[in-house]
């Protein structure tokens, strides 16, 4: 055998491989015991040992996978990820996916962030030209602004920006909300940018939350169908939902149909239909079902009279005018006096009528029906809307609350209860929407309940003045419309100071005035639970891989620093806690409620431990006892028609093109297929790519080397603009304008062009502006939606172009 | 000699390249070639109706594949040198660096595009089945990286009894050629080698 590659040393890997214990026979029957190719004598040239080490990934994926990371003289060599146990559920391996499994390149990047950063004076915010300072300098400086800001404007000018580069395990920036809580309190803010349509559609419908059911409990031979939804692309890695769904598909031969915008990977080797339909249309397909069903008398009323309020006028609630059930909308009874046909719904959704009447008989036939919804058909102008049309549709059928049903909500997941850090009680009580901070920026006084959804206030009493972003790439590169974000944070004399902890120098960190060298989740002890699944629930001991490095520093230890010089800090540490002493207690907190889970001692020499949950059916107990479990919403009932939207639709300051409604009805929204022009006559949509987890991973080379970042385009939109396969081209529209490579495919639907989202901004921004790093939100539109006041980055037109 | 070969179950590919990556990771490959490539193959067309509804036959599917150490290599058969040979013990294809001169003969015969040539080393560079690791009793890397379970490794003829299947599936060439040792648990979707319904739709990432 020649050396090739194989530079291994064999005599430090059976010691490694001893230290693990024994190594699980992996994939089908065939895997042998023992050594397929007989064992070799070791190569001479033995190296140090090798020393493993279990860590995590802690990006926002929505999973977290194990990593065993083989170190040897102090650097990583390579990964391996979660090899232990029989694999079967319950003891499924947490496989990391393609870019766990390339964190050796990003943890060891040269481009790392290093020491603290000072912007260097004279420079503007976005020019990213710094000078390195001392670390008393970089905390002096942020603890006497911040006691400077919040004297002179109060604690509503303080906040802590939404971010989610650590999302995993007990810390994440749990330690700066809890700093700025107990130095005075924090502008507060709620929703997501992952998920806030789908929590306010949550919310008003089942009071509360976005998941449903578990594949797990999927039926043999039934139907499941889901809206804008991709396991295999957006809940990834080898114990999550892409292999809940990959096994439960084939054990149950089930049918699967995805109503989407592209021909996604859930519809590629695993097969199921895919109907392609227009962007931000999805509430008008469910409109057009309904009738259907309505007509033909294929609706369970039973259900909807005994769980459901407003779907016809037996369960409107009282004072709700006349005629404004949903069956009325759908039967043109309503105040549009437009019947829903699926003929109607055809000409919005480009889904031919006969397809859309044949798919809500094979609804109403199916025995078992799965309902749900990804998170790609919220993230619109009308998502919140959207995203509680589709909610309906289980309820029409019946299919709620038992084996094989889902709510319309998004796949169930379990979890053990390991509890974060406690933040402390935030003696600001006011919250805003988490997409409507550059409005406060602004002009925060302006912002009352009725016109940008502030919560728990009547209005801001401040604009805001000073922002600590942690680990965020949300303030231009994953927020929209970046030049015009740009010339909002240039702008010194609204937000007065902006610092940013951060592991590279992130298009967002550029806009800070000091930046911090944060150690990664890998580089710190993290104890975590693992990601979103229902075939196990595990925890992941995750130990420091090496010494910090020159001048990182974790942002516990960072905001200790800061609590002691703001006179908090025995507060803030509770007595002087370290990281690990925070993970001991929490640690302790969830043994005294799980006795089942091992000792700390035991859980790190394991690595990871794990266990099978129970499969869980949405709004089981509600379904089995309507009474006894009252749903938390106005009527304790499944809510068609909520009496606080009613109210929102009346007292609420609404653009003429911005729609709230009692009811689930189909609203285009803004940005949408009806505001298409000869100049703009595109409609480009975001998607999650697996090159890049949002923006992290997005400068790993090698991820980047296997995946091309490119705009799908339909071959018909790409003929008539000339536009070939692999050659770059322009996007654009009046936000700005993209370079990138474009993907000419029949993946999707024509008149659309789709760009996978998270990639880094990189224009001249003294010059003409022109992206070439290919960032989505220098095309899309800050614009809140109406309900969640959210982002609608899926909604936006524009035009593409050869260069 | 036991020939080896790889299982690919292409009914549960997603085709999220995490073989690739964990493969790339372990021997530190530069970002210029990859050991193992996830070829996309796709295709079908669309019709708009007078009404603006529309239609499509559209198909995506993609398959795993690194070298198939082939019983009729090419690579083999054209090395001027005898670097590139077929292990006599496991009839896994690997090349001896030190009789390599890097003409790049095997990467042009290749059909899989399983080896390259790697200017910086000076010598060609494939996939070895992780002939080391397996040694130890281990899986290959890829084998025991990929998330839905997709991918086996082992005698070939105990592959094919547990597994059936062959490798006549678009992009790939026909099996006839090299006599790969690749069994495909072909998906809905897999079309034969010879079809000519769609193409290699991710060619900037493969070749």
């Amino acid at each position: 055998m020649s050396a090739l590659e194989s530079n291994i040393s064999r005599r430090s890997f059976v010691k490694t491989t001893g230290a693990l214990g024994a190594l699980a026979a992996i994939g089908g029957t065939v895997a042998t015991t023992g050594s397929l190719f007989g064992m070799k004598p070791a190569t001479a040239n033995a190296q140090s040992e090798e020393k493993v080490i279990w860590t995590h990934c802690a990006v926002n994926c929505g999973s977290c996978c194990a990593l065993q990371v083989h170190m040897q003289d102090g650097a990583i060599k390579y990964v391996e990820s979660d090899n232990t146990g029989s694999d079967e559920f319950g003891e499924t391996q947490i496989r990391a996916c393609l870019r766990g499994r390339s964190i050796r390149r990003w943890l060891q990047s040269p481009d790392r962030l290093n020491f603290p950063l000072k912007r260097k004076e004279g420079t503007k915010r976005g020019e990213g030209i710094y000078e390195q300072i001392t670390w008393e300098e970089a905390l002096d400086t942020i603890a006497s602004e911040m006691k400077r800001i919040r004297e002179k404007y109060g604690n509503e000018a303080m906040t802590v920006h939404y971010s989610s580069g650590v999302c995993s395990g007990q810390i994440q920036s749990n330690p700066v909300k809890r700093l700025m809580g107990m130095s005075g309190g924090y502008l507060n803010y709620y929703g997501t940018y992952s998920s806030a349509h789908i929590l306010a559609a949550g919310t008003y419908t089942y009071g509360g939350g976005t998941y449903g059911s578990s594949f797990l409990t999927l039926q043999d031979d039934q139907l499941v169908v889901l809206f804008g939804n991709s396991p295999a692309d957006t809940r990834m890695g080898g114990a999550s939902h892409t292999y809940d769904f990959a096994v439960m598909r084939e054990k149950k031969n089930v049918k699967v149909i995805i109503i989407d915008v592209r021909m996604n990977s859930s519809l590629a080797n695993q097969g199921g239909e895919w109907i392609p339909i227009r962007p931000g249309t999805d509430g008008a397909l469910v409109a057009g079902l309904a009738h259907v069903l309505i007509k033909e008398n294929l609706v369970d009323e039973e259900f909807l009279h005994k769980y459901c309020v407003g779907y016809d006028e037996q369960t409107l609630p009282e004072g709700a005018p006349a005629n404004s059930s949903y069956k009325d909308y759908v039967l043109g009874k309503g105040k549009d006096k437009t019947e829903k046909t699926p003929a109607w719904a055809s000409k919005i959704t480009q889904i031919p009528e006969q397809r859309i009447i044949d798919l809500a008989h094979e609804m109403a036939e199916a025995k078992h029906c799965y309902i749900g919804q990804g998170y790609g058909c919220q993230r619109h102008s009308n998502g919140e809307i959207a995203a509680r049309a589709i909610m309906v549709l289980p309820q029409l059928l019946g299919q709620v609350g038992k084996p094989g049903t889902s709510d319309g909500r998004r796949e169930g997941n379990s979890n053990i209860k390991l509890a974060m850090m406690p933040t402390g009680t935030n003696p600001v009580q006011a919250n805003l929407p988490v997409y409507e901070w550059p409005n406060a920026i602004k002009d925060g006084k302006s912002l009352t309940s009725l016109n940008a959804g502030l919560q728990k206030a009547d209005r801001l009493s401040s604009s805001i003045k000073f922002i600590f972003n942690y680990a965020g790439n949300c303030l231009t590169n994953q927020h929209s419309d970046i030049n015009a974000t740009h010339e909002l944070l240039q702008d010194e004399s609204l937000c007065e100071f902006i610092v940013t902890s951060e592991v590279f120098m992130t298009d967002s960190a550029k806009y800070s005035d000091i930046i911090l060298p944060d150690l990664t989740s890998q580089e710190q002890i993290s104890i975590t639970k693992n990601g979103y699944a229902d075939n196990i629930e595990a925890v992941i001991y995750g130990q420091p891989l090496y010494e910090a490095p020159f001048e990182r520093r974790g942002i516990y230890e960072v905001c200790c620093e800061l609590a002691k010089r703001l006179n908090i800090y025995d507060e803030f540490s509770d007595g002087g806690k370290t990281r690990e002493d925070w993970m001991k207690k929490l640690y302790a907190d969830l043994q005294a409620v799980d006795p089942l889970v091992p000792s700390l001692e035991d859980g790190i020499k394991m690595g990871v431990y794990k266990r099978q949950p129970k499969p869980l059916v949405a709004l089981e107990a509600f379904i089995a006892d309507p009474e006894a479990n009252k749903l938390p919403t106005e009527s304790g009932k499944i809510q068609i028609y909520s009496e606080k939207l009613a109210k929102f639709a009346e007292t609420w300051e609404l653009a003429e093109d911005e729609v709230i409604s009692a009811i689930p009805e189909f609203d285009p929204g803004f940005d949408s297929y009806v505001n298409l022009t000869d100049k703009y006559p595109l409609l480009i949509t975001g998607f999650h790519t697996r090159a890049h987890t949002h923006s992290s991973y997005s400068t790993n080379p090698i991820l980047q080397a296997a995946n091309s970042h490119q705009a799908w385009i339909n071959p018909a939109d790409a003929k008539a603009r000339g536009i070939e396969d692999g050659e770059t081209i322009r996007v654009f529209n009046e936000q700005g304008e993209i370079r990138i490579m474009a993907k000419v495919t029949p993946l999707i639907i024509p008149g659309v062009v789709a760009v996978p989202q998270g990639k880094w901004h990189d224009a001249d921004m003294k010059g003409d502006k022109v992206d070439h790093g290919g960032c989505i939100n220098t095309i899309t539109r800050y614009r809140p939606s109406p309900l969640a006041k959210a982002n609608p980055q899926h909604s936006n037109i524009g035009q593409i172009a050869k260069l | 000699m036991t020939q080896h070969g790889f299982y690919y179950d292409a009914t549960r590919c997603t085709g999220c390249k995490t073989c690739q990556l964990a493969c790339s990771d372990r021997y530190d490959l530069p970002t210029s070639y990859f050991y193992r490539h996830v070829f996309e193959y796709s295709g079908g067309d669309w019709k708009t109706e007078a009404d603006g509804t529309v239609t499509t036959d559209a198909f995506v599917y993609h398959t795993s594949v690194s070298c198939n150490h082939c019983d009729d290599a090419t690579c083999v058969k054209v090395c001027p040198t005898g670097a590139m040979h077929k292990d006599g013990e496991t009839g896994i294809v690997e090349v001896d660096s030190n009789k390599c001169i890097g003409c790049g003969y095997c990467v042009m015969s290749c059909p899989y595009n399983a080896p390259t040539v790697d200017r910086d080393k000076g010598h060609s560079v494939k996939c070895d089945g992780c002939h080391a690791r397996v040694s130890e009793g281990k899986k290959p890397i890829c084998v025991e990286a990929c998330s839905t379970r997709a991918l086996e490794f082992g005698p070939i003829e105990e592959l094919r009894k547990e597994y059936k299947g062959d490798a006549d599936v678009a992009p790939l060439p026909s099996p006839e050629y090299t006599k790969p040792n690749l069994v495909i648990k072909k998906c809905v979707r897999s079309k034969a080698s010879d079809d000519k319904s769609g193409t290699l739709s991710n060619r900037w990432e493969v070749m």
